[in-house]
């Protein structure tokens, strides 16, 4: 087996095209700024004699027009590389580029389908089939969606498992054969090896599992706490406003890193502070769902019993095995009471202090946004009416005044994912993360900076697999608020 | 006006307060002081010696006292050693007798401790590396401030342009891109000899030898130069501009629907004008607090940016206190991060208030 090159057989074709078009682009660029520099306008629109509009096209316009069309031919050539690798199929011939499309086989089959069926019902779907107006919004969601569909296929498009190590292939360049492959292994390390010879690619696959499983859920919770918390803070106002609020700055004042390095380390963890966090911080999402749905029923009694009773069976189980671990030594008496028989499931302990800090840190800026709308939408007509009905408070909060604040709050989750998926980056980037073995991306990107100026390509992949997510996420945001604020 | 500044200030010192001493108790738990026993005294210590060590040492008495104690309103622990028969305590020097020595010593007085992992006065640690930790927030302002400034105002003059949409779109790129990515990416691109730009340009022979930028901020300590001191600086602001430049462009669009505005265009005033004269001024406002809020932010950036680039600074202080155990040098450290925090807050909410005419408080 011979070491693939990058391009492949591809690249023959497409490469030139795509120089052309980086140097057309450039090029058109440079003469656009020159000539808007010198004064140059866009040429005029001419009415024609059937009253017809048509642009007459100057020099700016066909400097604009060059670069348009060089994008497009580097869109339609990265596009051949995907399809070269999916037609090849033969790694050999389709270079890593294509290798690694067709690895990623599943993850293209999923945005296909998503893409059409969305477009297809986008007239039906509300907010979401609204964003399919918004290139930016498009652009955004396919980033965001194709990390979250090779998060779901990881098993399926890593060639390798995260820490699967072959000792010959230690620092190995991107496209390196595998010394001696086994029957059924992918005989090549894509995009290189790390510094202990584990496949970067494979880790880079399974990392976006690592992260995508913590960030949106931990997200979530920061949000039912700030949102439990903030309603009653905005609507009531007085001393519990001044309180809480005053609790959140305290939080916002600390620096993050500080805070992290404070939480995150073992002799905290065996004191058990974030035990004692996350018993306080998880008991918000269950107090949240109960709530909304005893102030939907208050007026029917059985079915309201039934629900919040069922909300607070299952949930109340799932809080305890979650907090409590029974067979861990090292946790406080308090979390070891819970028989061992009855505990669902174990969350590792690493696991739980990353995710409880990161909620914690998220949570008071959340709370502020809530509180911040709540002001502003208690003092409308239909809270004003509701309270007249006799509704109670909470019912005005929740089933009033929540689903009127949806469009900022929507807006700031896609935000606050992208920020939650840097600061666990962040944790891993000092060691910090869920474990040292782990192949999150800041794990990977704080194990590859050792040698960063003699092999570049452990370090790399991670990083910018990162930044694609985070920019997803950052789009995907903008793109709903522009069109949030059409309707 | 007094007395918004006053109450200000007073809620300030309370979250002080309350947050020192959070981190107080999050450093001096059961688990921490245990550790620094083990390596103070020796590392097979029992349970029993572990406590008469912390006994001995001041470590003993309730958290609430030793807290006052840091802080400087409670007396300093003073105690007889039976073994050596010196009286040792907070405030007593290596044989000083009680009565010469200080009552109180602690952070009122300007005592910050003594750093048990480098056997030095924590105040002189600090100040050393918060002084270079000052010259790279300085050029990382330098440059962040002014470019997002700039990047601001082109996108929101002309709100929807296609300049505007191109430099959004590099706005956005840039808040995606934390320290830890840019970082990574600069030095690849800039600081290798093996890939990206400086092989390039020695093969072209515009480069002596070498590379274009260096990748580790080690020799900056001694003395900053264009070659050693880029990366850092530039990586911390790349991540800073986009959120700058994204809030001065919000204000700057909302400024050019003004009325005032149309009323200069309608009357022929140059766009040139209207923008740098009438609009800049106004636009201005809101980006000052935004800028007084980054500072905080920027704590976080120079912690990883510092540790990247190996420069010993401040941030990397923390990093290295809070992984060796060094309990009063973290103290410490956390002292200075969270008092930068909240005097950044007074400063920007009194400006904004100073700033904007419209905001009258009574």
């Amino acid at each position: 087996m011979d070491t693939l090159t990058w391009a492949g057989g591809i690249g023959a074709f497409v490469n030139p095209a795509l120089s052309l078009a980086v140097l057309v682009f450039v090029l058109g660029f440079v003469a656009n700024l020159a000539m808007t520099i010198a004064g140059m306008r866009p040429g005029p629109l001419v009415v024609n004699a059937d009253h017809s509009l048509s642009p007459q096209r100057g020099p700016v316009d066909y400097a604009l027009l060059s670069m348009k069309y060089a994008v497009l031919v580097l869109a339609l050539g990265c596009a051949a590389y995907v399809v070269g690798g999916l037609v090849l199929a033969d790694p050999q011939r389709s270079g890593i580029i294509g290798a690694m499309s067709a690895r990623l086989m599943p993850v293209w089959t999923a945005l296909v389908v998503m893409f059409v069926l969305s477009i297809a019902f986008k007239r039906r779907l509300g907010l979401y089939g609204k964003l399919f107006d918004s290139p930016v919004g498009m652009i955004g969601l396919g980033l965001a969606m194709f990390w979250v569909f090779a998060a779901v296929f990881a098993d399926i498009i890593a060639p390798h498992g995260p820490i699967d190590v072959i000792s010959q292939m230690r620092n190995a360049k991107p496209g390196s054969a595998l010394p001696a492959p086994g029957d059924g292994q992918y005989a090549w390390y894509l995009l290189g090896g790390d510094n202990l010879g584990r496949c970067v690619f494979s880790r880079m696959v399974h990392g976006a599992f690592e992260v995508l499983k913590i960030a949106p859920l931990a997200t979530l919770f920061a949000f039912m706490v700030g949102i439990t918390l903030g309603l009653p803070a905005g609507y009531y106002g007085g001393k519990l406003d001044t309180g809480l609020t005053f609790l959140a700055n305290l939080v916002l004042a600390f620096p993050v890193i500080l805070l992290f390095y404070l939480l995150v380390t073992p002799e905290i963890v065996a004191a058990g502070i974030p035990n004692y966090l996350s018993m306080v911080m998880f008991l918000f999402p269950i107090l949240f769902v109960a709530i909304l749905f005893n102030a939907r029923y208050r007026t029917q009694a059985l079915r309201r019993n039934l629900i919040v009773g069922i909300i607070i069976i299952v949930g109340g189980m799932a809080y305890v095995s979650l907090i409590s671990n029974a067979s861990d030594t090292r946790l406080p008496q308090l979390f070891r009471l819970w028989p061992e028989a009855l505990d669902l499931f174990d969350v590792p302990g690493n696991l739980l202090i990353v995710f409880v800090s990161v909620v914690f840190v998220n949570a008071p800026t959340v709370f502020r946004i809530v509180r911040g709308l709540v002001l502003d939408i208690k003092t409308r007509d239909y809270v004003a009416a509701a309270q007249t009905r006799g509704e109670g408070p909470w019912y005005i909060m929740l089933w009033e005044i929540l689903p009127n604040a949806r469009g900022p709050l929507i807006v700031d989750f896609c935000l606050r994912i992208g920020y939650t998926t840097i600061l666990l980056g962040t944790l891993g980037f000092f060691g910090l993360g869920v474990s040292p073995e782990s192949p999150d991306w800041g794990s990977t990107i704080n194990e590859g900076r050792r040698l960063l100026t003699v092999h570049p390509h452990p370090a790399l992949p991670p990083a910018l697999a990162l930044m694609s997510l985070v920019l997803g996420l950052n789009l995907l945001a903008d793109g709903l608020r522009e069109e949030s604020l059409k309707d | 006006m007094a007395f918004f500044i006053l109450r200000r200030t007073g809620v300030m010192i309370l979250t002080a307060l309350c947050l020192t001493f959070v981190v107080f108790f999050l450093t001096n738990l059961a688990p921490n002081l245990e550790k620094l026993a083990k390596t103070q005294g020796n590392a097979r210590m029992s349970d029993a010696e572990v406590t008469s060590w912390l006994d001995r040492n001041g470590y003993g008495g309730p958290l609430v006292v030793r807290y006052g104690e840091w802080l400087g309103v409670v007396p300093g622990w003073v105690r007889f050693d039976e073994p050596t028969g010196e009286w040792r305590g907070r405030c007593i020097l290596r044989g000083q007798s009680p009565e010469d020595a200080d009552r109180f010593c602690g952070l009122l007085q300007g005592d910050l401790g003594y750093s048990t992992v480098s056997n030095a006065e924590v105040a002189a640690i600090i100040g050393g590396r918060m002084a270079l930790t000052g010259v790279l927030m300085f050029w990382a302002f330098a440059v962040m401030v002014p470019t997002a400034l700039v990047i601001g105002i082109m996108a929101g003059m002309r709100e929807g342009s296609r300049m505007d949409r191109a430099l959004s779109t590099f706005s956005i790129g840039t808040t995606a891109t934390p320290e830890y990515v840019s970082g990574v990416v600069f030095i690849i691109l800039l600081a290798s000899s093996q890939t990206g730009l400086s092989p390039l340009l020695v093969d072209w022979g515009w480069l002596e030898s070498g590379t274009l930028f260096l990748g580790s901020a080690r020799s900056a300590m001694d003395g900053v130069t264009f070659w050693n001191f880029t990366l850092p600086v530039i990586t911390i602001a790349f991540y800073g501009i986009g959120y700058i430049a994204r809030m001065t462009r919000a204000s700057m669009a909302e400024v050019m629907t003004a009325q005032y505005i149309r009323t200069a265009r309608l009357k022929g005033v140059r766009f040139r004008t209207i923008v740098l004269r009438h609009a800049l001024r106004n636009a201005l406002i809101a980006p000052f607090t935004v800028i007084m809020l980054q500072i905080p932010w920027l704590l976080t950036g120079v912690v990883i940016v510092e540790t990247l680039f190996n420069y010993n600074g401040f941030g990397w202080t923390l990093v290295q206190a809070a992984s060796n155990n060094d309990i009063e040098l973290l103290l410490a450290c956390s002292v200075v991060a969270v008092f930068v925090v909240l005097v950044t807050q007074l400063i920007s909410d009194i400006g904004y208030v100073f700033l904007n005419p419209r905001i009258r408080i009574s």
